[in-house]
């Protein structure tokens, strides 16, 4: 080998690169003292920088989910339909027709923080890698966005920077944004959330893994350049926010949504050769992660020779390159001897092509830069000596169950009804949905909250009597319920989701879950983990809606205050025709059915409601409890009546309660309606908390029917022992009667629900 | 009809506009690289929407200095039809084959959303013709610089020689926001001097299935292939 004096002389930097790590070094990197000995432990010596580096990112949460490893493996994972579960670049879920859905959704929330442009668009173009890497054409595109208080000036910048950024990366690709959910909160005043979810399609037995496979095997790199952007963003994603992490931006990455058009079709078309025999994204820790799993996954080794990775400037270092996040670029094994048509393909989309090493049988990840060996690691210490902690925790619950007549006030039903729709957390996203285009690909039935989920038609399945089958997506979390009670947050945040898929008329399948915490090292935000944890569990189990992919953002905290506990659920089902697809719109003269509620049904559940905030000004009871057999009976029994063709529309009561979800299906055709009350409502007047509960009250487990058939379903309502009761019939009047105690202009809260976040965001000419 | 689909790189519409034309005329069109000069006779080229090199420069400026440029040029010169939505309208005018330019929309927002049109009193075109004027047509517009400006001796030009094509049109009287872009005088899109070329920001092809987004893209594409098809 050539003396090190010779590499000092070619490239000062990669010499200090091979230099002999220190304990500050590794700090200074964000391991702990004892993750540093553990490492010179396991590798038999001390690293140098580059595999310290490489290190310290495959060790940090983003990649080795140390904190929460433990509590992860407990998620239900496997069902007949489940096809890949956890651990590869997404989840995979038999659809029928010899078709998969491939999903995952993944947060990219501090980077948004740093840079909300930047941030949100490389979170869409991640997510899209990860769903295109396993074969599948991605289909749509959904997200869930928290944001600080709404009146914080930086909420306006962070809000119009991250929906600017998410359009800017979905619509350029061409990829429709169908939903999502959009919320404010002060607990995120420092620590917005970005989770964006892709679900793809691709052919069953077409579905391309990470695993590399074949001892002599060409490794290819494709795509974009490596540049010295995002180094170390995976480290910076798994620590908290001080005063200063706006000096953070260099390590933000920058996306090209043009490149990662480009880069989708090449993969695609190449991938329809029998060229490919494992392929892995560079997401966080870049060329680290993906040639650390690709090799670790095939029990295998890994030669790369660095000076051939395609690089954006000069002199790059072996640390450099390893760890860069670059945006856009793949890792491949290719079959011997397909190299050059593989290359025509890249060739042709102007993107790079490189060949820089080969798999080995050694175990090692050996990387070689100027002809000097930068990295010689073992690569099992890498994957399998990832530290997995049991930090201790400590589930609080809140007990205290709030009576209605423990809210009183005087404000009446429309005061409070006007104040839910001038909230922006109910009000419509109207103004934020219209910035991303939703009807790209020409296959989405229903976007942004036409329906209860976001519905697009799969490309290629209509047949002489039908549009053919449909995905239906959602993402749902109450992180009220979840802060409360975290298990029953965390079964809250299944039930709804399931609940919004059966009310757009699809079957629940599966989840892909992305969990937003604060620092797990305090006891309560690990008992929040835990809990919520354990509540995903027991309802996904009982609701045969297996996890297959997911994320975990943790230190989502600022100065020592952590954010609302967010375990979001995004969550895919599937309708054999999309025609039978319901919208949350009643048409005029159709009967409205509380499914769920039962004619006794007589106060409602105020504790964690929004109408308790609006009367208490917080949150302090218990949130509404989950029963998960009742949750269980209204999904299937709405799918079956949407199978008999009887339903018009239908809504689920969440947020707000019966009478706001009510007037959501009401608005679109500016139609009225004479409720029905319970008996022992009848004779209160409009301040009565009790009809306020049962108007506002945030029960569970219940859907709004809108149907011409009403017969027939009491009937089959009756016959399947459901607890039903019936609202009323719609009519042209556009008023909202409750008796006579008060009259609502639908038309009127139409106008504020409108004018909500458009007025939020200094936008006074919409409407 | 012998149908062609320009792709560049960072076209996103092309499939969606093959779809419709095949759903309507029963033939799948050819797909044009943009890198070709020799491009068969054809009686309908479309440039679809998308991104073309990313729009970094401006919209459609990289697309317009195309090798297929050349040879979409040569048949316009021999009377053929060409159809540009979206971006396609921006690459045609980078082209300089339409006039005017296609600026950022007036609240320099993307904007996604169904806009109503209505048609003309213009030239003899194969895209109108089977159209009555003040016809209206719902079709969604999907677009950050889709605001048509034109100085005003180009403007007079274009209604003189009757080639403003299509108007958003209001729906309601006090509807406010019924131009998605702050076009001048509502312009959604206009014609070549003889007609035969139609630059037009709202996509047709994304309106043909009632389902979503109705079908009047659906009636507008089958009325002009039924036109060229004679």
């Amino acid at each position: 080998m050539k003396p090190q004096s010779e590499l000092l002389k070619i490239n000062k930097n990669e010499y200090l690169a091979q230099q002999k790590s220190k304990l500050e070094d590794a700090l200074e990197m964000g391991l702990t003292k004892d993750e540093y000995k553990l490492i010179c432990e396991k590798i038999d010596k001390i690293p140098n920088l580059t595999e310290l580096g490489i290190f310290s990112a495959m060790f940090s949460e983003h990649c080795s989910y140390k904190s929460s490893k433990k509590w992860l493996k407990t998620l239900p994972t496997e069902a007949s339909h489940v096809i890949q579960g956890p651990g590869e670049n997404a989840g995979v879920i038999d659809i029928g027709e010899n078709l998969a859905a491939v999903f995952k959704i993944e947060s990219h929330n501090h980077p948004s923080f740093i840079e909300p442009f930047q941030g949100s668009a490389t979170g869409v173009g991640g997510i899209l890698r990860d769903v295109f890497t396993m074969g599948a054409r991605p289909i749509a595109l959904m997200n869930a966005l928290r944001f600080g208080s709404p009146d914080q000036p930086l909420t306006q910048h962070l809000v119009s920077g991250v929906v600017k950024g998410i359009g800017g990366y979905g619509n350029c690709i061409g990829i429709p944004t169908v939903g999502g959910e959009t919320n404010f909160d002060k607990s995120y005043d420092g620590n917005i959330l970005v989770n964006a979810m892709a679900v793809g399609l691709a052919k069953k037995d077409r579905i391309f893994y990470s695993a590399a496979t074949g001892a002599g095997n060409p490794v290819i790199y494709v795509g974009a350049k490596t540049g010295r952007d995002g180094i170390h963003g995976a480290t910076m994603a798994s620590a908290e926010f001080t005063k200063n992490s706006t000096e953070k931006r260099p390590t933000v990455q920058v996306g090209d949504p043009f490149t990662g058009k480009l880069l989708l079709e090449a993969c695609l078309e190449l991938m329809n050769t029998d060229a490919v025999l494992s392929i892995q994204d560079m997401g966080a820790a870049g060329l680290t992660s993906s040639s650390v799993e690709m090799a670790s996954k095939g029990s295998l080794g890994m030669n790369l020779n660095l000076d051939l990775v395609p690089t954006r400037e000069d002199k790059m270092t072996s640390y450099e390159i390893m760890l860069s996040e670059s945006q856009e670029r793949m890792l491949m094994i290719l079959k011997p001897g397909s190299e050059e048509k593989a290359k025509s393909i890249f060739d042709k989309w102007d993107l790079d092509f490189a060949n820089i090493g080969e798999v080995t049988n050694t175990g090692r990840l050996i990387l070689t830069k100027h002809g000097f060996e930068a990295c010689n690691l073992p690569l099992e210490p890498l994957v399998k000596d990832a530290p997995e902690y049991n930090k201790p925790f400590e589930i609080k619950a809140i007990k205290k169950v709030l009576k209605p007549s423990d809210l009183k006030t005087n404000l009446t039903i429309i005061d409070i009804l006007k104040i839910i729709f001038k909230n922006p957390n109910i009000a419509t996203k109207k103004w934020i949905w219209e910035q991303y285009d939703s009807s790209v690909m020409g296959d989405t039935i229903f976007a942004n909250g036409d329906s209860d989920a976001s519905l697009v038609k799969i490309h290629g399945t209509e047949k002489k009597e039908s549009f053919g089958k449909g995905l239906a997506i959602t993402t749902d979390c109450t992180p009220r319920y979840v802060k409360s009670d975290p298990i029953i947050g965390g079964m809250q945040a299944v039930c709804e989701a399931a609940r919004n898929i059966a009310s757009s008329g699809a079957k629940p399948l599966a989840i892909t879950n992305n969990l937003n915490f604060g620092n797990p090292d305090k006891k309560n935000v690990m008992g929040e983990i835990v809990g919520s944890i354990k509540g995903i569990s027991e309802a996904a189990s009982y609701l045969s809606t297996p996890i297959v992919s997911g994320n975990v953002s943790l230190y989502n905290e600022t100065n020592g205050k952590s954010i609302l506990p967010t375990p979001v659920i995004g969550m895919v089902g599937a309708i054999d025709e999309v025609e039978n697809s319901l919208k949350i719109s009643a048409e005029p003269d159709n009967v409205l059915i509380a499914l769920g509620q039962s004619e006794n049904f007589k106060a409602g559940w105020v504790g964690c409601s929004i109408y308790q905030e609006i009367i208490n000004k917080k949150y302090d009871g218990a949130p509404p409890p989950i029963n998960l057999e009742n949750e269980k009976k209204v999904i299937e029994i709405i799918l079956k009546l949407n199978e008999q063709k009887l339903l018009t529309a239908a809504h689920d009561i969440s947020d707000g309660g019966l009478l706001t979800t009510v007037c959501e299906m009401l608005f679109k055709y500016n139609l009225g309606l004479d409720i029905n009350l319970p008996s022992n409502l009848i004779n209160c007047d409009s301040y009565d908390p009790l009809l306020q509960s049962w108007c506002f009250g945030e029960d569970q487990a219940r859907i709004i029917i809108a149907t011409k058939h009403i017969k027939k379903v009491q009937l089959i309502l009756k016959e399947n022992n459901i607890d039903f009761f019936v609202l009323g019939e719609t009519n042209s009047s556009s008023n909202l009667n409750l008796n006579d105690i008060t009259t609502i202009s639908i038309q009127d809260i139409n106008n504020l629900n409108e004018k909500t976040i458009p007025s939020m965001m200094g936008d006074q000419q919409q409407g | 009809m012998r149908s062609g689909v320009v792709i560049f790189p960072g076209s996103n519409c092309d499939r969606d506009m093959i779809v419709a034309l095949r759903k309507i005329s029963g033939k799948t069109p050819i797909k044009i690289w943009h890198k070709e000069y020799d491009i068969p006779n054809l009686d309908l080229i479309v440039i679809p929407g998308g991104f073309t090199f990313g729009d970094y420069l401006r919209c459609g400026a990289l697309a317009a200095r195309s090798p297929v440029i050349t040879s979409i040029k040569n048949h316009i010169s021999r009377g053929g039809t060409v159809l540009g939505v979206c971006n396609g309208f921006q690459i045609l005018i980078e082209a300089e084959i339409l006039p005017g330019s296609l600026i950022r929309n007036k609240k320099l927002l993307f904007t996604c959303r169904e806009t109503t049109l209505e048609v003309q009193s213009c030239i003899e075109s194969p895209f109108l013709s089977g159209l009555k004027i003040g016809e209206c047509l719902k079709i969604p517009v999907a677009h950050n610089e889709g605001n048509y400006f034109a100085p005003e001796d180009l403007l007079k030009q274009l209604k003189e020689e009757g080639r403003i094509a299509l108007k958003y049109i209001k729906q309601k009287d006090n509807e406010k926001n019924y131009n998605p872009n702050g076009s001048t005088e509502d312009i959604a899109g206009i014609l070549s001097k003889n007609g035969k070329v139609l630059g037009m920001m709202p996509h047709p092809e994304r309106a043909i299935n009632y389902l979503h987004g109705g079908t009047d893209g659906l009636k507008f594409l089958t009325k002009c292939v039924e036109q060229i098809i004679g």
